[in-house]
This record gives structure tokens, C-alpha cells and sequence, in this order.
């Protein structure tokens, strides 16, 4: 069974006199285990994309089916339950809560799912451990720079023992070599713990960390390949 | 499934990082329980100190007062032309069936004098009844009796106030007073009364037999004449039947004709206090609600405070609701946020009423009674305040889009 299986999906913005197509047609599956990386010009649906397979918005029509269940018929709360357990998110400006510290950010998930707050605090430590930051647990989001930020979205984003990793731009606000050390880190997550991981970027040199390229235009697939590694 | 302790975390934290902000908006809250505990106050006092007044004249009163004489087509105030006899009295009790008790009053000021020392005040005859119509006990020696009013008796009963000011520490029994220099024995000193509802001291006073007061001290135009008549009927629900049966009686003995009025008028005492209490109820309840109206001012000022913090922090929002916050995981934060702004507010406006009260009763001399339901209302009705405030935005924040609260700047 795949991950993550789109069938035929369209999301369509009603803006009163015209319907804009921002999603035509995508079928498409993700086994688990495959780093992914999104690609297309700005307007080519690749962010609907995204928000979808987030389940941070329904499809106007077709079926996304993660692990099996068919959520794009779920309801509001149950969709932010999807979101809590199985999916974790990673953003290009880092959306870390300001004047809260790292750990605080990072047992945010845990938070909404019940547990106390010394399961939650363990958990934390060991996802900040997964990401190099056990030194920082303490420090505040602008005590930090932009990579060790980025670090600390991604141990939220591993925190639930997510299956799904999605990255919107995770490097669009860092400088080159930080941006190669955080996808270091995805490709290690991916390789070592089996995370399944999908990127969205502009970037080619970015992209070729991946194992699989989807390229989007005008809200269709255009492109899906494997990335040849060289060397 | 929601978590109490973090969430009252993050509220405070979110408090704590405007804090000028939250004590404006806590400062609305805290007049306005202030306000309602100061005004409850005030009205409870006001409204006890009726009450303890009508306890103090004694219940199930009735007065009696002789009629207006007309000169000249002129017409005299009441009590102008004496009616009133000791007779009528003596018929009231016996023949009035609501009717407990009935005694005469002819009163008057008078000097009254101690070996060197000397003091004016009222001295009111009467019979022995009259002790069990105020409700006035005897705090030592004896009241007169029937047969001291039977032989005019030159016996007295001292108030307190009166005690003090001739007798001071000593005791008063016993010894010889001399009233309109009429020698009187002191047989009895009747317990101190305090203040009477307009304000006059009613311990300033003399009891004497209402035989002794007509013959030896204040004279009469004719036989048995008295200034008044107190009465006291059995019960409340009987003091209208009690009225109707002395204007009756009262008509029948003084020969008045059909057509004529009265010749006297009865009035309902306990009534007309109780009139008076009724009005001061209201008037606390008024205070109250005016009181009210500002807490209710506070409680905008923190609905108003809330909507401001949920649009500045839409992408807050929009980060817990992407990581898994539910619709009520998030409305719950902003009604603790606003709820604890109210309850604060609540505790300090407790004390700042409570302090204020005391203040207003040490400048004003008001009487003041702070009731604990006083308090449990004005802090409860604060904590509805929070929440029917504070849900509103809540239920705002709980709507947003998290991608469009994600990409808010």
C-alpha cells in the first residue's frame, strides 16, 4: 500500500466571476521511505499541492488517500488530528512561535494529543537530539540563527513520530551552506529512520538531494523521474 | 483532551507580554467589581440600618394622634386639639380584638434635677404596657405597675443616656430625682435603645405613670387627656384590621356623625418603615445595577483587547492549528486568556471594594454591611463576564484558515 495515493484531484478557487484552476487532474502515489521533490514555477499548483497532501485543504474533487484512508472526506477536527499524528510540516520562514523557547516550540505537537508534561519532555529532548540541538533546548527562536530555527521546526515536525514529512521551501531563507546542512540532515532522517520526505523548492541544486523529482506547470504533472545521483 | 495546565501557561504567557495592555483591560474589570461590592455595600447597610431602626421602635406598631383644630377656617396641624384620653385607651385594649396592646402617652420636656447636676429631657407617661409595646426591657430594679399608675405614684424610669449624664457610673435606684421640682423615686433603668429612625436618642428620656404626669407634672384641660396613643396589634397581617377597628371605636366614643371627619388619625408605624426599608432595598439594587453596567464596560474592554490579540497573532493561530490544534483546542486558549484577565481582575477589584467600602464608612459615617454573597456575586458574575467576552474571539480565532493564518504577516 502507498503512503500517500492522489486520484485525479482538482482544487478549483471560486473568486465569484471566474474559477481558477489551480489543480487539474494529479494522480499520483508515494511509497513509503521516498524523498520527493517538488518543483514548478510560482502558479503551477505545486503550494495546492502541498496544502493537500498537508491536509490543510481538501481537494474540490478526486481522492487523497493517506495510509489507506481516504481524507479528503474528513471533517475539520478530524483532519487537524491527521495532521497532529502523521504529518509534520516544515516552513520556509520556520513559523516557530516567538518568545518560546526551542523545547517549548518542539512539544507543541504533543500538546494537542494528551500526553503529560514529562512524556512530552523527553520526546522533545530526543527529537532535538535527532537534529544537533540537545545544547539549545533552553535558547529562544531569536537567540537562534536561521539554521538551528530550521532544526527546531524539524524536531517538531519528528516530534509525533510522524510518518510524512512535508517542507515547503525549507531552505528559501537560508544561505547556501546552511541550506545543503539541513537537507543533509532531511536525506539522513530519510535514509536512517525511514521518513518519508517531500520538499517543495526552485532549486536544482536542492532538488538533488532528493530520489525523485515531480515537476508541476499550469496545475498538471509534467515531469516525474528519479534523481540520477553523480558521483 | 485539552491540556489545562500548558494552556493556562500559554495564556499567561501571552498575558505577561503586554502587560500594560492587560492591566488596562484588567483595570475595567476591577472597578467594575469594585464598584458593585462598594455600591452592595452601601445599599445592605443602608437597608440593615432601616431594619434595625424597626426593630427598635418595636414591630406591630400603631400610633394614634388627636385631630386638627380648624380657627377661623385656618386648619391647625394634627395634635392641635388633645381627643385623646386615657379612657380610650383602656377601650382600644379591650374592645379592639387585633389589637395586643394599648397605652396612653402624655409627654413632655422637663428639667430634671440631682443633688448638683441637672439635665433636660423628655419624660413620657405612660402605663406599664408600654415597656412590652417598644419591645423595651428593664436592665435593672423594677417597672412601675397598674397600681402605681392607680395612685399617681411618684416613680420614675431612667433611659440610659440620662443615667449617664446625672448618675454616671452609680446606680440610679433608689435614689430621689427632682422633676419640675416634684420629688420622684428611681425604681428601675430601662436597657439602652440606641438611635430611633429619624435620629433622636431614645435612651434621652423619663418614664413616668401617665396618672402622675396628668396630675403632678404637665396638667390637663380635662380628665384623662393624653398627647397620643400607641398600640401594638397582634400580629402584621392583623394591622389593618386593627386600624379599621380603632377608627371605629375611636368614632363611636368621640360622637362623630357620619358626615364628619375624625377628630384623630391612626397611622400605621411599622408601615411606613417598612416603606422605608423597601426604598432603601430598591436603592441598593439600583446602586447595584449602575455598578453592573461598569463591569459589563470591562468586560468590552477585554472582548475588544481579545480581537486585537487574535489578529496579531493569526499566524500563531495558524502554526498550532497546521501542528494538530483542534476548533476547541484553540477557543479554549483565548477564553482561558480571557477569562484569567476577568478573574484577576475580579480578586483585585474584591479588594479594592472591599478596601473602598471601608474608606467611604470611616469619611461618610454611612453604615456599611459587606455580605459574602455581596463578594461570591460581584467575583462570579467577573468570571461570566470573561467568558461571555472572551468567546466571541475565540470562537473567531477557531474559524481561521491555518493557510491563510499561515501566511498572515
Amino acid at each position: 500500500m502507498a503512503l500517500i495515493e492522489v486520484k485525479e484531484i482538482c482544487r478549483t478557487y471560486d473568486l465569484g466571476d471566474v474559477k481558477v484552476n489551480a489543480l487539474c487532474g494529479v494522480s499520483l502515489e508515494i511509497q513509503k521511505g521516498e524523498f520527493v521533490s517538488i518543483m514548478g514555477p510560482s502558479g503551477s499548483g505545486k503550494s495546492t499541492f502541498m496544502n493537500i497532501l498537508g491536509c490543510l485543504d481538501k481537494p474540490t474533487s478526486g481522492n487523497y488517500f493517506l495510509e489507506g484512508t481516504d481524507v479528503s472526506k474528513l471533517s475539520r477536527d478530524e483532519l487537524a488530528g491527521i495532521r497532529n499524528k502523521k504529518i509534520g510540516f516544515v516552513f520556509q520562514g520556520f513559523n516557530l512561535l516567538p518568545r518560546t523557547t526551542a523545547i517549548e516550540n518542539v512539544e507543541l505537537p504533543l500538546l494537542y494529543n494528551g500526553l503529560n508534561a514529562k512524556q512530552r519532555r523527553e520526546l522533545a529532548i530526543e527529537a532535538l537530539k535527532k537534529v544537533g540541538l540537545q545544547e539549545r533546548i533552553d535558547h529562544y527562536p531569536n537567540q537562534l540563527s536561521g539554521g538551528q530555527q530550521q532544526r527546531v521546526a524539524i524536531a517538531r515536525a519528528l516530534v509525533n513520530n510522524a510518518s510524512l514529512i512535508l517542507a515547503d521551501e525549507p531552505t528559501g531563507n537560508l544561505d547556501s551552506k546552511t541550506s545543503f546542512e539541513i537537507m543533509e540532515l532531511f536525506v539522513r532522517l530519510n535514509t536512517e529512520k525511514n521518513i518519508t520526505i517531500v520538499v517543495v523548492t526552485h532549486e536544482n541544486d536542492i532538488a538533488a538531494f532528493s530520489k525523485r523529482m515531480i515537476k508541476f506547470l499550469d496545475g498538471s504533472v509534467v515531469n516525474d523521474m528519479k534523481v540520477i545521483k553523480n558521483g | 483532551m485539552v491540556n489545562i495546565s500548558s494552556t493556562l501557561k500559554i495564556a499567561f504567557r501571552a498575558l505577561k507580554v503586554n502587560k500594560m495592555r492587560s492591566a488596562l483591560t484588567m483595570l475595567g474589570i476591577i472597578i467594575g467589581v469594585g464598584a458593585v461590592i462598594a455600591m452592595l455595600a452601601v445599599g445592605t447597610g443602608a437597608s440593615k440600618k432601616i431594619a434595625d431602626q424597626i426593630s427598635s421602635i418595636g414591630s406591630n406598631l400603631i400610633i394614634i394622634l388627636p385631630g386638627s383644630t380648624t380657627a377661623g377656617g385656618v386648619r391647625m396641624g394634627s395634635g392641635t386639639q388633645p381627643t385623646l384620653t386615657t379612657f380610650d385607651s383602656e377601650a382600644i385594649q379591650k374592645e379592639c380584638s387585633a389589637v395586643l396592646e394599648a397605652a396612653p402617652v402624655l409627654n413632655g420636656v422637663a428639667q430634671v434635677v440631682y443633688g448638683n447636676l441637672n439635665w433636660s429631657t423628655g419624660i413620657i407617661g405612660t402605663t406599664p404596657n408600654m415597656l412590652s409595646i417598644r419591645d423595651w426591657p428593664i436592665s435593672s430594679g423594677r417597672a412601675f405597675t397598674p397600681q402605681d399608675v392607680k395612685s399617681a405614684n411618684k416613680v420614675c424610669l431612667l433611659g440610659q443616656t440620662v443615667v449617664d449624664n446625672l448618675f454616671g457610673d452609680n446606680n440610679p435606684i433608689g435614689h430621689i430625682i427632682r422633676i419640675k421640682k416634684v420629688p420622684f423615686t428611681i425604681i428601675g433603668v430601662l436597657a439602652p435603645k440606641g438611635q430611633s429612625p429619624n435620629g433622636q436618642d431614645q435612651d434621652d428620656t423619663i418614664y413616668v405613670p401617665v396618672t402622675t404626669a396628668q396630675k403632678k407634672l404637665f396638667g390637663t384641660s380635662f380628665p384623662g387627656m393624653v398627647r397620643i396613643i400607641m398600640v401594638k396589634a397582634k400580629s402584621t397581617q392583623e394591622l389593618g384590621l386593627a386600624e379599621k377597628q380603632i377608627t371605629e371605636l375611636l368614632r363611636q366614643r368621640h360622637r362623630i356623625g357620619a358626615k364628619q371627619d375624625n377628630d384623630f388619625s391612626v397611622r400605621n408605624l411599622t408601615q411606613i418603615m417598612q416603606t422605608q426599608e423597601q426604598s432603601a432595598r430598591i436603592m441598593s439594587i439600583l446602586l447595584g445595577a449602575i455598578a453592573s453596567i461598569s463591569l459589563i464596560v470591562g468586560g468590552i474592554g477585554i472582548m475588544n483587547i481579545m480581537l486585537v490579540s487574535v489578529t496579531e497573532r493569526t499566524r500563531e493561530i495558524g502554526i498550532r492549528m497546521a501542528i494538530g490544534a483542534k476548533t476547541w483546542d484553540i477557543r479554549l486558549q483565548f477564553i482561558i486568556e480571557a477569562m484569567i484577565l476577568s478573574l484577576v481582575g475580579g480578586a483585585a477589584g474584591t479588594i479594592m471594594g472591599l478596601i473602598s467600602s471601608e474608606i467611604l464608612a470611616k469619611a461618610t459615617g454611612w453604615s456599611i454591611v459587606i455580605s459574602p454573597i455581596s463578594i461570591l456575586v460581584a467575583f462570579g458574575f467577573s468570571g461570566i463576564v470573561g467568558i461571555f467576552f472572551g468567546f466571541y474571539p475565540a470562537y473567531k480565532a477557531s474559524l481561521l484558515d491555518p493557510i491563510e493564518a499561515l501566511r498572515y504577516e
